[in-house]
């Protein structure tokens, strides 16, 4: 009797929540990723007819002499590609947090730019840059455009404000003691640079690196436009799936293109051993000290970084202001004219684009964060937590073309039958399926990733002290969560609500399978403007997308300054 | 120990009324829905390949005619519209497919994913425009076939002052790393232009035929539109891929820098067509919009944009075309066996092209 009292007083509203929490969070990822996933890839193992064929397809695939220019050609793009752009990220968040650099802001602002506008525009400043055609090309700057150098170009510019994105949020966190101590006892900058700062960034830079690589391994926007005939991964998928409609070849393919998410899984795995964290309850914040050398060198290294991006996006102002390149270049503004836009649904699809980027963005941030901050702040529940911080990284290594079609297969299916009976599960999920909810947990899903290991970045960096504290004074995890945790990563939470929304409004390969023709949406729409040979226009709209996003971006921003004015006060 | 089982059991109650919400016979929850459809009697969804610009302009009249009925149309290009319909075959959303290529509605039959439907006048169309069985699963509209576009400014840069016009023409070695084309394995143009040459030249010197082209080929693109859009943008000299698009893009770029050619020898081709998809309700206004789409008013709208139609060649056959549309196309294409021997096309190509051009990167 004592032991059931016991018990029942142990098992008390707050294991309740936090079990809630951690198993919601499983079975909304088991439901809206693994579920359609295992869909599409039990393909892997049937042939056409829905026989099972065990590896025989993978045999098929791995013996084919395309096959290895493909992997070895991802590898090349993907590991040049993360070596560059994480370099770059590196320097430049670096610079902006850690140096007396003027203009912060701006430079934050424009070293974002290539992930506000959709990858069509990036490939269309790419080709009147350094096309054959191109302005450079004719200035006499004349790189192999289509091919590697094109994709290792494109992918590095669109990976630099991700990878920028998570090493801020991991620069943000440092504890100023330590510099002082260093100070002290006259260490040279490069040791503290080495035995405090990289030390400090571990896990920022570590995620920035797994998913730089993961994006580049997985792409298929940059490789399509301007890659040539350089064959890696994500075009075979492409042609497997959408050329030849051979699904059980495109699921084969897919699988293979997990392999970073795996490994990525690994090397948490193993890092995790050896945890420790920046931020402890009683760290000061980094005071930055005047460095003439250094914030001169830093300041320069910005400026340099953000003309490049200005000029991607003068060049993509340029395009949607023409009438036709590059033989007739008069000013024109009716590229931007919504209403003729998709044969008059320009206005509707805005609405509509607008409206599942923002929900996408609501509760994509609210599942992420809650999901990041069970996984790394929980003790118990271990097998759980691995599982779902496996799922959680997996989406990222997973095309778009891969979660169209699998959120059909398993959402369109109004039940599943039972094997050896005569019953059958009902779908209750079906009825998302032609709304635009499927398109929000497309977004979701998609783009669970990044944010996720943004949120992972920023909590790592917060002491344990935090949750052990209040532990042992008897209070909530959740009150510690809305009073401590979620105000401390409130940069983080904003960053990874715009990520979300960014993205959901430029994104096209998930999309395009699940849009109803009821609710069309600008991205799908420039497409297929683009397919009809309306560049101009095309880049008009991807203007349009760009400066929403910037003006989402600047919002956030005044309200960031305003509750930092609140706080300091 | 105790906590962590009925933790975990209730996770796994909360993961089955997730999932399943219940239990059911199988074929009773087809009622429920059919019950539902039933008010959208008077909605059609149909899936479509056609051209963005042509798809408003066509379906005017239909709309005008039926005033009553809503038609969601969704548009996307071939490839993925053919892998939404079959990622869809178990539960369909589309009521009617409307100018699809042939190739893709082999493939949708082969599944079993088509009613064999005989539209109203079905006996005007040309037999080699309709499924050969009695019962027509699908029917044909208009043709679409292989041309490239030329940019002259381009080809003058280089000092060439000279129009491929044959198939040959384009073997010439001052066209090297001037010319691209679309790829098969990703598009159907791609893949018609291939089984023309095929047909054509004959297997084997076919494939003699596209080593040497391959020599002269800068890129294989992944859509059938992107090589005439990128030549008509200077990106490159010649761009194969189909009339339309190619007359489309040089007319938009104007004459004097670029051209439309259809290749002597004639044009591998494929169709656009209609089919009825096989579901639990099929409705009369599908079948309605079937008989409406091969009607003779619309049939001279799609002669608007190409010579050919499925009842024969249009009065006035659309600027840029030549006068004799009908003998551009290779006469003895064999539609089935294209569609049977794809696979292994493919794979030769691959072999062939995917392994090569990747090294000579390096």
């Amino acid at each position: 009797m004592k032991k059931r009292n016991n018990w029942l007083r142990r098992f008390s509203k707050e294991d309740f929540v936090r079990a809630a929490a951690i198993y919601g969070i499983i079975v909304f990822l088991f439901v809206f990723l693994a579920c359609p996933l295992v869909t599409l890839f039990v393909k892997a193992f049937q042939d056409k007819d829905g026989f099972f064929v065990g590896l025989a397809q993978f045999r098929e695939y791995f013996t084919s002499k395309a096959m290895v220019y493909s992997i070895s050609n991802t590898f090349v793009i993907s590991i040049s590609s993360t070596v560059i752009s994480v370099l770059l990220a590196f320097v430049f968040s670096y610079s902006l947090s850690r140096k007396n650099v003027p203009f912060k802001s701006f430079f934050r602002y424009v070293g974002m730019i290539p992930i506000f506008a959709p990858t069509m525009l990036l490939g269309i400043a790419l080709i009147y840059l350094f096309g054959n055609q191109g302005i450079l090309t004719a200035l006499g700057l004349k790189i192999p455009l289509y091919g590697k150098t094109g994709i290792i170009i494109a992918e590095s510019i669109y990976c630099f404000p991700v990878a920028t994105t998570i090493l801020m949020v991991a620069f943000s966190a440092a504890d100023n003691r330590l510099y002082e101590a260093a100070d002290t006892m006259r260490t040279s900058a490069l040791r503290k640079m080495i035995t405090i700062t990289i030390p400090n960034v571990k896990y920022g830079l570590i995620n920035a690196i797994f998913v730089t690589f993961t994006y580049s391994f997985t792409d298929f926007g940059a490789p399509s436009v301007v890659g040539g005939n350089y064959n890696v991964l994500a075009t075979d998928v492409y042609k497997q799936v959408v050329g030849q409609q051979n699904f059980n070849m495109g699921a084969v393919v897919g699988m293979i293109l997990l392999f970073p998410a795996v490994l990525s899984f690994f090397v948490d795995w193993f890092t995790n051993q050896k945890q420790s964290s920046s931020i402890s309850s009683k760290s000061v914040p980094y005071q930055i000290k005047p460095h003439p050398v250094s914030d001169v060198a830093a300041t320069v290294f910005c400026v340099l970084v953000s003309l490049a991006m200005i000029l991607f996006f003068a060049v993509a102002l340029f395009a949607s202001l023409i009438k036709l390149w590059p033989y007739n270049l008069t000013f024109t503004l009716d590229n931007y004219n919504l209403a003729k836009a998709g044969s008059g649904s320009g206005l509707a699809a805005f609405r509509n684009s607008i409206l599942v980027s923002l929900i996408s963005a609501l509760l994509g941030t609210v599942v992420t964060f809650l999901g990041a901050y069970m996984i790394e702040k929980t003790k118990k529940f271990y097998i759980s937590r691995k599982i779902a911080y496996f799922l959680s990284i997996t989406p990222l290594a997973i095309p778009g073309t891969v979660v169209g079609l699998s959120f059909i297969m398993f959402f369109n299916a109004p039940s599943f039958g039972i094997p050896f009976s005569e019953y059958a599960l009902i779908n209750p999920l079906h009825g998302i399926y032609g709304t635009i909810w499927i398109l929000v947990f497309a977004n979701m899903i998609h783009f669970y990733s990044v944010p996720f290991s943004t949120a992972t970045t920023a909590l790592k960096g917060l002491d344990r002290e935090f949750e052990t504290v209040s532990e042992s004074l008897a209070v909530p995890f959740y009150r510690t969560f809305f009073r401590v945790t979620v105000p401390l990563c409130l940069p983080a939470i904003c960053e990874m609500g715009v990520y979300f929304f960014v993205n959901s409004l430029v994104t096209v390969s998930a999309v395009v399978f699940l849009y109803s023709p009821t609710a069309p949406i600008t991205s799908v729409m420039i497409v297929s403007m683009q397919g009809a040979g309306q560049t101009a226009p095309a880049a008009a709209m991807c203007m349009l997308l760009l400066f929403i996003n910037l003006a989402v971006r600047l919002v956030y921003e005044g309200l960031r300054c305003r509750s930092a004015a609140k706080r300091n006060v | 120990m105790k906590k962590r089982v009925v933790l975990v059991a209730m996770a796994a109650m909360m993961a089955m009324s997730a999932l399943s919400g219940c239990v059911t016979k199988e074929g009773e929850e087809s009622q429920t829905s059919a019950n539902t459809q039933a008010e959208e009697e008077n909605v059609l969804n149909v899936y479509t390949a056609l051209e963005d610009e042509q798809v408003s302009d066509y379906l005017e009249e239909f709309k005008e005619q039926n005033p009553d009925v809503t038609v969601n149309v969704t548009r996307e290009s071939t490839g993925v519209i053919t892998s939404r319909l079959l990622a869809e075959k178990d539960n369909p959303v589309a009521d009617v497919v409307w100018g699809l290529s042939a190739t893709s509605l082999l493939v949708l039959k082969q599944e079993g994913m088509l009613e064999p439907y005989a539209p109203e006048g079905v006996d005007r169309i040309l037999p080699q425009f309709k499924d050969t069985d009695e019962t027509p699963s699908w029917v044909g509209i208009d043709a679409w076939e292989t041309a490239w576009i030329v940019n002259k400014e381009v080809l003058k840069s280089h000092g060439i002052d000279t129009i491929p016009t044959s198939y040959e023409d384009l073997l010439d070695p001052k066209y090297e790393g001037l010319i691209a084309m679309s790829n098969p394995a990703s598009s159907g143009t791609g893949l018609l232009t291939v089984n023309g040459i095929l047909t054509l030249y004959g297997e084997e010197e076919g494939w003699k035929y596209l080593d040497e082209l391959d020599k002269n080929v800068a890129v294989y693109m992944h859509s059938g539109s992107q090589p005439a859009k990128e030549t008509a943008a200077g990106e490159y000299g010649i761009g194969i891929s189909f009339g339309y698009r190619c007359l489309q893009s040089a007319e938009e770029v104007g004459s004097d820098i670029c051209e439309a050619v259809f290749p002597e020898e004639g044009s591998g081709w494929d169709m656009e067509a209609n089919a009825l998809i096989k579901k639990d309700n099929e409705k009369q206004v599908a079948k309605d919009f079937l008989d409406w789409a091969i009607s003779d008013n619309i049939m001279d709208k799609y002669a608007t944009n190409y010579p050919i139609v499925a009842i024969g060649v249009g009065d006035e056959i659309p600027e840029g075309y030549s006068s004799n549309p009908l003998d551009q196309l290779i006469p003895d294409i064999d539609f089935n066996k294209a569609a049977q021997n794809r696979e292994s096309i493919l794979a030769e190509w691959s072999e062939r092209y995917d392994a090569k051009s990747a090294p000579q990167e390096e």
